[in-house]
């Protein structure tokens, strides 16, 4: 057997699974002493180009509470051709296409290599993808302009037979039809005012395509398109030229106001409208927008520019008169759109806060995207948009509609919950903990909208009695059941069926702690911590974490934007935080703890420890937070490159070594998605605060002196180092606290 | 009728009492027809006589001059003065008023309720009847004419022809002019009678002397006739009825033309007969001459019943009456007595009369066949009478029978009581002169006469008019008098090329100078006190400091010298510019924004009007109202087009296309998008065209039925509110607003509910909804114009409250259809978008002390008691303000009232428009009225009572008409009339027309509904004619009908009035209300006319669905379309060309305009109106 290491790499790569522990304690009372509990983080569209489509239908377990789909681990009776479920024993026959079978002639989901396979749904329609473009107008001509050119340029990334949609707000709501000649046509609403989604129906005069779903797919075909729904391949032109007459907000904003932007109706026309059109159908409602709601439900800030837009500070004196209520909307609009499978992204882009806070379930519920940026007139926002459409080797977009995902379980684990862009589907079973952790209390969880990035922590609770041991040698089992509308528009269902030993913990201690897998722990602990900060007071959290882990990581972790709201607004905590909850292991990690490589002129890039000891001043740094490449001249260097010695030929290897940091961050800003803000600057810099504020303040103004003279770079700050934090924690962990 | 007229004018009026006699008396009916009959033998002797009027009125005092003239003058003379009938003044006569006196015709007595009437005016009906016989004569044929003239001529030549005449009139009518006579002339008359039975007798003999002695004067005229001719008439039976009818009574002649159908040739035939006889007469004429006195007693009464033809219509509605009378005859008698100068007939009664009174008798009791009997009897000698009438076989039946026995029995002759054209016909040939505003009190002209008018201090009566020139100095009085007091105040009226709009006045900053006290403006009542460094406010007497950069010396008189370099201080109408204080927000004013609201569900888009808005928009937009027609329009437009859902339009001069934003969230109405909606016309042309172009195109296959209709409005108006500016909504509708939404709307059109109680409830909008919304759009300045274009009903009464409370107007298409419907739209459509029109308007009526504007009629809406609120006001919108008294009033400085309009001019301009009107004040009710204009009081009543029934039971608001009326003439009798005979119907001058234009509103549509009106006409009417000026109120109500027989160039053909009989079978006639126009073409009417109308030899090729004449290249067909043209131009609405042709089912709807005759609806005749009237006042009085 391989090392745990090399054992977990392996079961990710292949089923997109990573858990906490991969030797379980085989009882409850072991389990909860572990600390940690059995979790995994699971990568529902972990991409595997290597997988063959399977054209037919999973085989299901006959018990009507389990429905397990026939995995590796099932014993198979060839002569009877009967296979028993590995999670409820049920003996069950094959169906009479499985005729054939034999111990040469397994189907392929019998095969130990496809414990993830993927079903290609025949049935059904096949169903357009749709993209519903929600636009604010209020913003800066500059802005405008920008955006609507990165609109007009995502139409032709689109597949011909999708149907796009576009509706724009400022003081008003518009609902576009598309394809008019001769007038541009649209449906214009109020933006104080809510409309449920039928009302809506009867203003836009649509019908619900449910009308025709008796019919065969020929004419159900048909009314899948309607005045404001149309495929690209046949308004392409039309609504090119509509979206280069976009206007900004024609009604006048007085001084000292900010633009009446309808925000909040906006969204909800654009969730009404799909409601009613395309339920259950894999659609993205695409929001951009420049600014604040000021106006009718889901208003984040008044008009009054006096009045400046809540921050942490309101939050905790309880002074954000409209947070509230805010929330709530976008909350309804979120479980509105994701009961019905839709998306919704949100692309902000503004240098104030814009109301992430209230919004941000509207992505987090839905799977949806959530964007933030200074400008839509910036790379970030254009790059990171185009990256949305960005396609796999079959020419498929990375992106997956309307999944469902189910977790099945041994007798002896229960799920406890989920933490991700998921909802409960509220679906109760033998396999559903009562102790919830995260979104509980279901087996079942929507996750509308899905790429192979996107990763959710799923909690287990061990529920062994410890008087009713496991047999030696047993193994519990999981399996995680993925429905979902793949991008051209098939069903498709990926199932992954993964086991792990079980372990006596105090006969085989050493043998659990050897599988505990560190970087999996440390994001799950991470997400659980994120997800009470968004529920729970901040300082709570910080002091649970202190009493749950303390391991290297918590030290970043504790100072990351996920729990630390110091410097950061309400809206960017949120948009961190999102990040953080769908982003898979290895973006988590580098979002916890910066990666800091060294380019110097002795040696090859190395990376080096996050601490001000590494910043020194004949090095180039290049700082990987996730969210910002950052490149970061030396002091010398600096010098060195402003006396424009890399022009000079003799000095070539100055000017590669100059280029070497650039080359590989650009090679990150290509393959990260959202893209992250990149920023080059040097010693003394006004955005190498990027980088002070994340190394290791191991030499402060307090104790510089006591180092070496010549290493490293004083940070003119308050917080503990690394080495305090691990004193002090080591004192606290031999003193009898616990 | 034609005929009558013009001979009438000249005859009857010109000799005695034109106005008088002849209007007031012609009354005489039929009920006294028998009397008449006789007197018909007179009469013929009579319209000699008329004739010599002719002439006379030159002369009248001329020709029978002498002695008639007195006598005349007493009848006639106040036809010819001024109206006042009074009799009280012969002297005064001249005055005007004091002509009045001819009144004798008003004194004429009431025989029967109202067949008395008649009668009464029989006498001078007769002379009317004369004429008309005179016309009928000629008419009828050459020997006529020259009949006509031959009479004129000899009477003129003979004085005592005329004397005759004048005589009779005297006796009969002005029991006081003629005072001589009268009471004498009573007793005489009797003797009268024998005279004028001699006159007329004389000729006609027995019969006639019966007649005469009951009737000597007018109908004698036809009496005589027969009588004389009795085998003429014989002739006449035989040929056809209508060759005696037409003798019978003036109208006759006509009528029987046109009557009878048949017998019309024969008429003719008859006629020329009758010449002769006319000759006769004539010859009896001068001897009447002499009896004349008597005459007119006796002819009062009974002679007209001849007029037959109303007996058969008024018939029904009398005749219930009728039976009773035969009870009643002993009251009737009474009636007789009052009606017929009891006096006079009873003398005449027993000496010949004795026949007229059975007859009279008779008359009362059954009116009807009395007229009949009397016509017959009339004519009867005529027998034939009746059968000739066309459409009266009631007549011929009963008249054969009855007329014998009760010849007494009388209608009023038609042609003897007051007649419409003749006051307007006289009006005209008395207006010569420019009408200047400076004599305070002076009554202008007619609004039917067309006459210049220089502003002297005081507004052109184009502006106001008054009821009275000359208000009563005390509550008393007034209260007394009844004569409402009110002014009809159309603050914006176009005027005619030569007269100059208000001046334009800059006060510079500190804005208008105005009293301290009441803020009046300044004015030409203000007198300048303390060497020019005070003026005392002519209204409230308040002194106020002159500012320093508007002092003036005063020269020696204690006027400034600037005077008359200052509008403001020499004329009647001026502007001041309004300053930021008279502003909104004390802002200047945005130039106001037209929005055009298009209803594009499916009846509008198939009957058309879509398709027809859209077109003609692309060329109306360059028409927009501009002050200076060098420079483009200020006005801004904007598009809106709906079902039930609206679709607003940015029409952007930056756009390649047009965008249309539908907003479809109608509970909560707001305005989709704010640049762009509004747009000069000019930048944005081509986006407008193309806009105009698709939207027929894009609902051309709509299948929306449904509307709504509050949420439009509300879309306009948060429009205007977006931009900050006030304007105008062009609303193009088609249905009842039944889609969900405020303002939705029900139908409630119930059949049943007409009559009761609740009928008002049906006036009343049904939700408050609209009341609300027009208070809104009001305070923006937001005027609502309604065109609707229903299939069905939409609830008028709702659906205008708001164009209604906003000044703006409603037109109505019912069953509207592209092609025949399209031109009258797009006219009225023009017209609206072109005319000059203010925005945001306030007017308010300021008052010197003792009088004060209490109520306000009109197209407004108050928020307040004082202030007059218009979003809009148009050059057509007409307010009518009541005044009453709180204070005493004195005769030396007269009662001065100022009308302030604070507007926004469509260039964006805030002005303020003064109108300032001086009225004598009186205290003697004679000259209340003698001063006063029946136009505009019924301008007033109309009003009024259109307001009335939205609270009232349509019935009791009729009532109260009737007995106001009844009051203000029974005032008149008691106070102001020389004391004569109780039964004597005696009216003003000034309004002696008001009892028949009263039964004019009475029967209205909306006040008498028939059973094809519906509700949704009646409402429309109701509201169109709120806002009416006293012009369009008059045609309205007395439709003007022209013969187009002969067609000169320059000048219209005189009018005939408004009825059946005066209608000729061979003749083509045009008639306008201003809402209609018809064109009336006779069965036989003569081929070459209808080759120079319609370029068709043949009747029945006339295709009676034609809007408008074929265009031929003829001196007629050109001057005919000229006329109708004119008449177009004239009006505020277009009037669609309906050819009727007689005998067609069209014509029903024509002959609903004939007002004086018995309307289907059960609206009584003039003649029998008349009565009725009488007979309140009888009540009254006694």
């Amino acid at each position: 057997m391989a090392t745990f290491p090399e054992y977990i790499a392996q079961n990710e790569e292949r089923d997109g699974v990573r858990f906490s522990w991969n030797v379980w304690p085989s009882s409850r009372l072991e389990a909860t002493r572990m600390v940690v509990p059995v979790a995994a983080l699971f990568t529902p569209l972990k991409e595997r180009p290597d997988l063959p489509p399977i054209q037919y239908e999973p085989v299901l377990c006959s018990r009507a509470t389990c429905r397990a789909v026939l995995n590796p681990l099932c014993q198979v009776d060839y002569r009877a051709k009967l296979w028993a479920c590995n999670f409820c024993y049920q003996r069950n026959q094959f169906p009479p296409s499985y005729a054939g079978i034999s111990e040469v002639n397994q189907p392929a989901e019998l095969l130990p290599q496809f414990s993830t396979i993927e079903y290609v749904v025949q049935r059904g329609p096949q169903m357009p993808l749709v993209f519903l473009y929600v636009v604010d107008t209020c913003m800066e001509d500059e802005d405008l302009q920008a955006l609507k050119e990165s609109l007009q340029m995502s139409l032709s990334l689109l597949p011909p037979t999708a149907l796009v949609g576009l509706i724009t707000f400022g003081r008003m709501v518009q609902v576009h039809e598309l394809g008019c000649e001769g007038i541009s046509k649209s449906y214009v609403f109020r933006g104080t005012k809510d409309l449920n989604a039928k009302q809506l129906q009867e203003m836009l005069g649509l019908t619900k395509p449910a009308a025709s779903q008796g019919r065969g797919p020929q004419t159900a075909q048909q009314p899948l398109s309607n005045r404001f729904l149309q495929p690209v391949q046949k308004i392409d032109m039309n609504l090119t030229d509509l979206l280069g007459e976009l206007q900004r907000d024609p009604w006048p904003v007085t001084q000292g106001k900010r633009p009446l932007r309808s925000l909040g109706v906006a969204m909800s026309i654009a969730v009404g409208l799909l409601e009613c059109t395309f339920p259950n159908t894999g659609a993205r409602i695409m929001t951009f927008i420049g600014g604040p709601a000021t106006q009718g439900p889901g208003m984040v800030v008044g008009d009054e520019l006096k009045t400046p837009i809540r921050s942490w500070h309101d939050l905790e004196k309880d002074n954000a008169k409209f947070m509230k209520k805010a929330t709530k909307h976008y909350e309804s609009l979120a479980n509105r759109a994701s009961t019905n499978g839709h998306i919704i992204d949100i692309y902000a882009c503004a240098l104030d806060q814009t109301g992430l806070l209230e919004m941000k379930c509207c992505a987090n519920y839905t799977g949806g995207y959530m964007v933030m940026a200074d400008s839509f007139n910036t790379s970030l926002f254009k790059q990171t948009f185009q990256r949305v459409f960005t396609k796999d080797v079959q020419g498929s977009f990375k992106m997956a509609f309307a999944a469902t995902l189910e977790v099945k379980t041994s007798r002896e684990i229960k799920v406890s919950g989920a933490i991700g862009p998921c909802v409960s589907l509220s679906a109760k079973g033998p396999c559903v903990s009562e102790n919830e952790i995260g979104t509980g209390g279901t087996c079942q969880w929507k996750i509308c909208g899905l790429d192979p990035s996107t990763t959710l922590a799923l909690y287990f609770e061990v529920v062994n009695q410890h008087n009713a041991p496991i047999p030696q040698g047993g193994r519990g089992a999981i399996q995680f059941v993925t429905q979902y509308q793949h991008s051209s528009g098939q069903r498709r269902i990926r199932v992954s069926t993964t086991a792990r030993n079980w372990a006596d913990a105090q006969t085989q201690i050493q043998s659990i702690a050897a599988s505990f897998d560190q970087e999996a722990a440390a994001i799950l602990m991470a997400r659980l911590a994120v997800y009470r900060a968004e529920t729970e007071e901040g300082p709570d959290v910080l002091r649970w974490l202190d009493r749950q882990l303390i391991r290297l990581f918590m030290f970043h972790l504790r100072r990351s934007p996920f729990l630390q709201v110091f410097n950061n607004s309400p809206d960017e905590s949120s948009y961190y935080r999102h990040q953080f909850n769908r982003q898979d292991l290895t973006q988590a990690l580098i979002m916890i703890q910066p990666v800091l490589y060294a380019y110097s002129f002795n040696g090859p890039p190395e990376p080096v420890l996050l601490d001000s000891s590494s910043i020194l001043p004949d090095r180039i740094l290049l700082m990987d937070t996730f969210f910002q490449i950052l490149i970061y001249h030396g002091e010398t260097v600096a010098q060195w490159r402003k006396a424009g010695y890399q022009e000079m030929a003799e000095y070539e290897n100055f000017r590669h070594l100059l280029q070497a940091p650039v080359d590989d961050a650009q090679e990150l800003l290509h393959t990260r998605f959202p893209m992250p803000r990149y920023i080059d600057t040097e010693h003394g810099g006004s955005q190498a605060r990027f980088l002070l504020s994340k190394v290791n303040p191991s030499q402060t103004h307090n104790n510089m002196y006591a180092w070496g003279q010549e290493s490293g770079a004083p940070i003119l700050t308050d917080d503990v180092s690394l080495q305090v934090f691990m004193d002090h924690l080591k004192k606290l962990a031999v003193s009898s606290a616990a | 009728m034609n005929v009558n007229q013009h001979t009438p004018m000249a005859s009857p009026y010109g000799q005695p009492q034109p106005g008088y006699g002849q209007p007031g008396y012609a009354p005489l009916d039929g009920g006294y027809p028998a009397p008449y009959a006789p007197y018909n033998g007179p009469a013929s002797a009579y319209q000699p006589g008329a004739p010599q009027q002719g002439p006379a009125r030159g002369p009248p005092a001329s020709g029978a001059p002498p002695v008639s003239a007195p006598q005349p003058y007493n009848q006639y003379s106040q036809s010819q003065g001024d109206m006042q009938n009074g009799p009280p003044l012969m002297t005064q006569a001249p005055p005007r008023p004091a002509v009045s006196q001819p009144y004798n015709h008003g004194a004429v007595n009431l025989p029967g309720p109202q067949p008395s009437f008649p009668q009464h005016y029989g006498p001078p009906p007769s002379m009317q009847q004369v004429t008309n016989q005179m016309t009928g004569m000629q008419i009828a044929s050459g020997p006529p004419t020259p009949a006509g003239p031959g009479y004129a001529p000899p009477h003129s030549s003979q004085p005592p022809v005329s004397n005759a005449y004048s005589a009779a009139p005297p006796p009969s009518y002005t029991h006081a002019p003629p005072p001589v006579s009268s009471a004498p002339t009573q007793p005489p008359p009797p003797s009268g009678p024998a005279p004028s039975q001699q006159y007329y007798g004389g000729p006609p003999p027995p019969s006639q002397q019966q007649f005469n002695s009951s009737l000597p004067p007018t109908s004698q005229q036809q009496f005589t006739s027969p009588a004389p001719p009795p085998s003429s008439q014989q002739s006449f039976p035989p040929t056809s009825y209508s060759g005696p009818p037409p003798f019978s009574s003036a109208p006759p002649p006509v009528s029987q033309p046109a009557f009878v159908s048949g017998p019309p040739p024969p008429a003719q035939g008859s006629f020329p007969p009758r010449a002769p006889p006319p000759s006769s007469q004539p010859g009896s004429f001068p001897p009447p001459g002499p009896p004349p006195t008597s005459l007119p007693s006796g002819q009062y009464t009974g002679p007209m019943p001849p007029q037959q033809q109303p007996p058969p219509t008024q018939p029904s509605p009398y005749h219930s009456g009728p039976p009773p009378p035969g009870s009643q005859m002993p009251p009737t008698s009474m009636a007789q007595s009052n009606h017929l100068p009891p006096g006079p007939q009873g003398p005449p009664g027993p000496p010949g009369p004795l026949q007229q009174h059975p007859p009279q008798p008779g008359m009362p009791g059954g009116f009807p066949p009395q007229q009949n009997g009397a016509f017959g009897q009339v004519r009867g000698p005529q027998p034939g009478y009746a059968g000739p009438y066309p459409g009266q076989p009631n007549y011929g039946a009963p008249a054969p029978a009855p007329a014998p026995a009760p010849p007494a029995q009388k209608r009023l002759d038609p042609d003897a009581i007051p007649s419409p054209i003749q006051v307007i016909e006289d009006d005209k040939a008395k207006s010569t002169e420019p009408f200047t505003t400076g004599v305070r009190g002076q009554a202008p002209p007619l609004v039917t006469t067309n006459f210049q008018v220089k502003d002297q201090g005081n507004a052109s009566p184009r502006f106001v008019r008054c009821t009275a020139y000359n208000m009563p100095c005390t509550a008393d009085m007034a209260k007394q008098s009844q004569v409402p007091l009110a002014a009809v105040i159309k603050p914006l009226a176009t005027l005619p090329q030569d007269e100059s709009p208000p001046y334009l006045v800059d006060h510079g900053e500190g804005g208008p100078i105005r009293c301290n006290r009441c803020k009046a403006y300044m004015c030409p009542y203000m007198q300048f006190i303390e060497g020019g460094r005070r003026f005392q406010c002519g209204f409230c007497s308040c002194v106020t400091e002159v500012p320093p950069h508007y002092f003036q010396h005063l020269d020696h008189t204690g006027k400034r010298v600037d005077c008359y370099d200052r509008p403001e201080l020499s004329l009647g109408s001026y502007e001041f510019l309004a300053t930021v204080d008279y502003c909104k927000n004390n802002k200047l004013p945005q130039p106001p924004a037209f929005i055009f609201l298009i209803d594009v569900s499916y009846n509008a888009v198939k009957s058309g009007m879509v398709n027809i808005v859209c077109q003609e928009l692309k060329t109306l937009l360059d028409y927009l109202p501009r002050e200076n027609p060098e420079m483009d329009s200020m006005v801004r437009v904007g598009f809106v087009t709906y079902n039930k859902v609206l679709h607003f339009y940015n029409v952007k001069a930056s756009l390649a296309q047009p965008q249309m934003l539908v907003v479809s969230d109608v509970s909560d109405m707001f305005v989709p998008l704010l640049d762009g909606f509004l747009v000069n016309v000019n930048e944005s042309r081509l986006v407008i065209e193309s806009l105009l172009d698709q939207i027929p195109e894009m609902f051309a296959d709509t299948r929306e039925t449904e509307t709504v209709f509050g949420p439009v409005i509300q879309a306009g108006l948060e429009a205007l509110k977006a931009a900050d500016c006030a304007g105008k909504l062009f609303v193009f509708h088609t249905s009842l607003p039944i889609a969900e939404a405020p303002g939705k709307l029900k139908n409630r059109e119930d059949k049943k509910l007409i009559g009761t109680d609740k009928e008002k409830s049906l006036f009343q909008p049904q939700v408050g909804f609209y009341n609300t919304l027009a208070k809104e759009c009001v305070a923006q300045g937001c005027c609502v114009d309604l065109f609707l274009f229903p299939n069905q009903y939409v609830d008028v009464a709702t659906l205008g409250v708001v164009p209604v409370s906003t000044g703006g107007s409603v037109y109505k298409y019912t069953y509207f259809q592209a092609q025949t419907d399209k031109e009258r739209f797009l006219n009225d459509l023009r017209r609206d978008v072109q005319k000059l029109v203010g925005f945001d308007a306030v007017m308010r009526v300021r008052t010197s002390t003792g009088i004060r504007a209490t109520d306000f009629f009109g197209s407004f809406f108050m928020s307040n008691t004082t202030d007059v609120e218009l979003a809009g006001l148009d050059c057509d919108k007409a307010i009518t303000v009541e005044f009453k008294h709180d204070d005493k009033l004195s005769e030396e400085t007269g009662a001065l009232m100022q009308c302030a309009v604070l507007y926004t001019s469509c260039s964006g301009q805030r002005r303020l428009r003064v109108h300032n009107m001086a009225v004598n004040c009186c205290s003697q009710l004679a000259d209340l009225y003698r001063n006063c204009e029946t136009d505009t009081i019924i301008n007033f009543f109309s009003k009024y009572a259109f307001r009335g029934i939205l609270s009232n039971p349509t019935k009791a608001v009729r009532d109260t008409l009737v007995n106001q009326c009844a009051q203000i003439l029974a005032c008149y009798r008691k106070n102001c009339a020389s004391p004569s005979s109780a039964g004597q119907l005696i009216l003003p001058e000034c309004m002696k027309l008001l009892p028949v234009y009263l039964n004019c509103v009475l029967k209205s549509d909306v006040l008498l509904p028939g059973a094809d009106v519906s509700l949704d006409d009646r409402a429309y009417l109701r509201q169109l004619i709120s806002c009416m000026d006293v012009a369009e109120s008059h045609v309205f109500f007395y439709p003007r009908l022209l013969p187009l027989t002969k067609l000169e160039s320059g000048s219209l053909p005189v009018a005939v009035r408004d009825s059946e009989e005066r209608l000729s079978k061979g003749g083509v006639y045009i008639l306008e209300t201003g809402l209609h126009l018809f064109l009336w073409v006779g069965a036989s009417v003569q081929q070459e006319l209808l080759l120079n109308i319609f370029g068709t030899p043949s009747f029945s090729q006339i295709d009676p669905n034609m809007t408008s004449l074929p265009v031929l290249d003829n001196p007629f067909s050109e001057r005919l379309r000229e006329i109708i043209d004119s008449f177009r131009a004239q009006r505020s609405r277009y009037m669609k060309l309906m050819v009727v042709k007689q005998e067609d089912r069209t014509e029903l709807i024509f002959r609903h305009f004939l007002v004086e005759d018995k309307s289907a609806s059960g609206g009584a005749s003039y003649v029998d109106f008349l009565c009725h009237m009488h007979k309140e006042i009888r009540q009254l009085l006694s």
